[in-house]
């Protein structure tokens, strides 16, 4: 039932895609039935409505004091982790950190990478990369591995294999892992899939991960997660490379606790993750086990243009918990694949105009009804309805007009732009507005009852007999 | 106690001037039983919500300045509609940031500018109205923009506790958008009829005979869903039930008498 998704192109064929999800009663059932879940699970974690409040406020000024210091705090990022051991890297694209990660892998001569759970190696595609350049990387994480089985991409940024029913993936398991036979006993499913993982971390050359934070002044990587899966990838095999977004730092220790209560009861409705990692150097004289090498790589991949501007910079503030996904009332009809994008849903919506384009995006910002419910939630406080109306503005605006997002076409067409001429002219003058609602109410039974997209679904509108205007008139 | 009237400018909305000329009545004389002298400007047209939300910033630019313009002079503006009262309250002052001569002009206004039953409750302190009686069990919808961006929740259950025969039951998810979103209905229209369609079923499920809201863009949606569902529950604008009188055929059923 799903389908295989690994090459998008996220303005095209959006609307298939999610006509496709919605048209499916059972997998709109299963997003709606998950999402409904994280929903009351996060509700119960905040009964406060005031704590909540300050604890958003906190996570917010935490976020805008680091990224206002950004460039300052990766320098001193680069300087602590150098001290510290750990070998430091920069990546503009993700060519560049593909590049970085694999040269690292040919230099050890590599075979075998296991990674934890990051969406930032999604971002860059690294498994397609390291499967080009003949290295295997397997995912540990276990709904990452049942999508990398599945051969697609996560649907959503915290619970990548949400879409699949345990059904499905009960079959997955009984047609791809060797000697395995069919079971949809969710224990024994799991029990499969650590049987073989186990097994890798053991033989990996390579342990990937992302991070959560990382904090300048210590020079510490901070890596968030529930399976111990993280733990395994960054202490078992002989090198661990983490990568991530030049945005997921903090200055002090002190700023992750808000951060973390904020991250997990937002995410999975948790007090707190079962496993918390804080990983400060390699191996070091005398220590039983840990790599031998750690390395950092950097990716920019569009943040800094996001950076530049000041509006735009609260995009950076993210700490991906998915809290918009989860109460996002597109989301939860038609589900991550739809949109096309690495990250999906509104944090989706306003970040991969950055990565891919305004043009190659067009439909992001757009398909949304401004509901505001992702802002309500995010904990820290980023105003994505805001931001959505800031790229729509962009995107309207002819290419290349704005150097907020610089060489990059305007993702309305000229249909559209000039639709919006001819309807701003009647409302912005009172007669020409007076003339086309009197057109319109004195000709109601003009209207056609076929009225495009509104009444494939709802019955047609028709406009009053007398507009408002003339019978308060009358009345004196 | 004496105390001068106010003059409050009712800010019509273009849809309730084109679709539901009603609402501007009811909402007339609600605010003329709370004491108001009530006037509605002639020049005004829309708020400039469609081509704000389109990307097209110069446009909704030039609206807000004539409407800023128009609704000078008075002690507040009101309208029947959360998200068209959100975008003078809460987006005309960000059109005008960086306009020294408009800013304050545009903060003015927002400050006077009130969606209508917050500003019968929070601002006049109404505790009571007539009402329309004998309504039975009713349900309500509670619009998007209203209740995030100006806080309207408990005002209209306020209102509506105080008219007699009537109870609102809760929809399982009241806060949830009903796929309306302006030209979102249109251009992603699969999506959005999903979203209409949990709605219509959530009104369904409460049992109740009449779906309300505050804003006659959500409810236009969802009476066109239940319509063509053939359902018999009625939909209407809050204000034509509280202000009581006699009652017009529902939203989306009068054009097929």
């Amino acid at each position: 039932m799903s389908e295989h998704i690994l090459e998008f192109k996220p303005a095209e064929g959006f609307r298939a895609r999610s006509k496709a999800v919605v048209d499916n009663p059972f997998l709109r059932q299963s997003f709606r039935g998950a999402m409904d879940f994280l929903m009351s699970k996060r509700a119960a974690q905040f009964p406060d409505a005031e704590e909540l409040e300050s604890l958003r406020t906190l996570g917010e000024r935490i976020r805008q004091y680091n990224l206002a210091k950004l460039p300052t705090l990766l320098e001193q990022l680069e300087a602590k982790l150098t001290q510290n051991g750990i070998q430091v890297h920069w990546a503009e694209t993700p060519d560049e950190a593909n590049a970085i990660i694999l040269g690292i892998c040919h230099a050890r001569h590599a075979k075998l990478m296991v990674k934890g759970k990051s969406m930032v190696s999604e971002e860059i595609e690294l498994n397609h990369a390291a499967e080009a350049a003949g290295i295997g990387a397997l995912e540990s994480d276990m709904g990452e591995y049942i999508v990398q089985l599945a051969n697609e991409k996560p649907s959503h940024i915290i619970m990548p294999a949400i879409h699949k029913t345990k059904e499905e993936i009960a079959r997955l398991f009984a047609d791809k892992v060797e000697g395995v036979d069919y079971t949809d006993n969710v224990d024994a499913l799991i029990q499969i899939g650590r049987n073989v993982l186990r097994q890798k971390f053991l033989e990996a050359d390579i342990g990937l991960s992302g991070v959560n934070f990382a904090v300048a002044e210590t020079g510490t990587l901070c890596l968030v997660e529930n399976e111990g899966n993280g733990r395994m990838c960054t202490t078992a095999p002989p090198v661990h490379i983490a990568v991530t977004g030049i945005e997921k730092i903090v200055e002090k220790l002190e700023h992750i606790p808000p951060l973390l209560s904020l991250l997990t009861r937002s995410a999975t409705g948790q007090n707190i993750s079962t496993y918390f990692n804080m990983i400060s150097s390699p191996r070091l004289a005398g220590e039983k086990d840990g790599p031998g090498e750690v390395h950092l790589v950097l990716l920019d991949n569009g943040r800094s243009q996001a950076y530049a501007d000041e509006q735009l910079r609260k995009t950076l503030q993210c700490i991906r918990c998915g809290a918009c996904m989860n109460h996002c009332p597109v989301y939860t009809r038609i589900g991550g694949h739809a949109y096309g994008t690495t990250y999906p849903g509104p944090i989706g919506k306003i970040i991969s105009p950055h990565m891919l384009g305004l043009e190659a995006t067009s439909s992001m910002a757009t398909a949304s009804s401004l509901c505001g419910a992702c802002g309500e939630v995010c904990p820290v406080k980023i105003p994505i309805p805001e931001l959505l109306m800031r790229l729509r503005e962009e995107a309207f605006t002819a290419p290349h007009a704005n150097p907020a997002m610089v060489g990059q076409g305007a993702g309305y067409s000229w249909l559209m732009t000039s639709v919006w001429k001819g309807w701003a002219a009647v409302y912005r003058s009172p007669s020409l507005y007076g003339v086309a609602t009197w057109l319109g109410s004195r000709f109601s039974w003009l209207m056609p009852s076929k009225q495009g997209a509104w009444t494939s679904v709802r019955v047609p509108l028709k406009p009053a007999p007398r507009r408002l205007r003339d019978m308060l008139r009358e009345r004196g | 106690m004496s105390e001068k009237p106010k003059r409050v400018a009712l800010f019509v909305t273009c849809l309730v001037d084109m679709f539901r000329p009603e609402i501007g009545f009811a909402a007339v004389k609600l605010l003329e039983d709370a004491g108001c002298i009530v006037e509605a400007p002639a020049g005004q047209t829309c708020c400039g919500q469609p081509a704000y939300n389109s990307g097209d910033r110069a446009d909704a630019t030039a609206i807000a300045r004539h409407n800023i313009a128009l609704l000078a002079g008075f002690d507040y503006v009101v309208l029947p509609s959360g998200s068209c009262a959100g975008m003078i309250a809460k987006h005309y002052p960000l059109l005008f940031e960086d306009d020294p001569e408009m800013a304050g002009k545009a903060r003015a206004l927002a400050q006077r500018t009130f969606e209508l039953t917050s500003f019968l409750v929070d601002v006049l302190g109404v505790e009571a109205v007539a009402g329309a009686s004998h309504l039975g069990k009713v349900t309500y919808h509670d619009s998007c923009s209203g209740l995030r961006e100006l806080g309207v929740k408990t005002q209209p259950r306020k209102l509506l506790g105080s008219v007699a025969g009537l109870t609102v039951s809760e929809l399982a998810a009241p806060e949830e958008c009903c796929g309306f979103g302006g030209t979102f209905c249109v251009k992603y229209p699969e999506i959005s009829d999903r979203m209409v369609s949990d709605k219509a079923a959530d009104a369904t499920a409460t049992g109740a005979a009449m779906v309300l809201g505050g804003d006659l863009g959500c409810l236009m949606n969802i009476a066109g869903k239940l319509k063509r569902q053939g359902s018999p529950i009625a939909v209407r604008h809050v204000a034509e039930v509280l202000a009581g009188g006699a009652l017009v055929a529902p939203i989306g059923e009068s054009g097929e008498e």
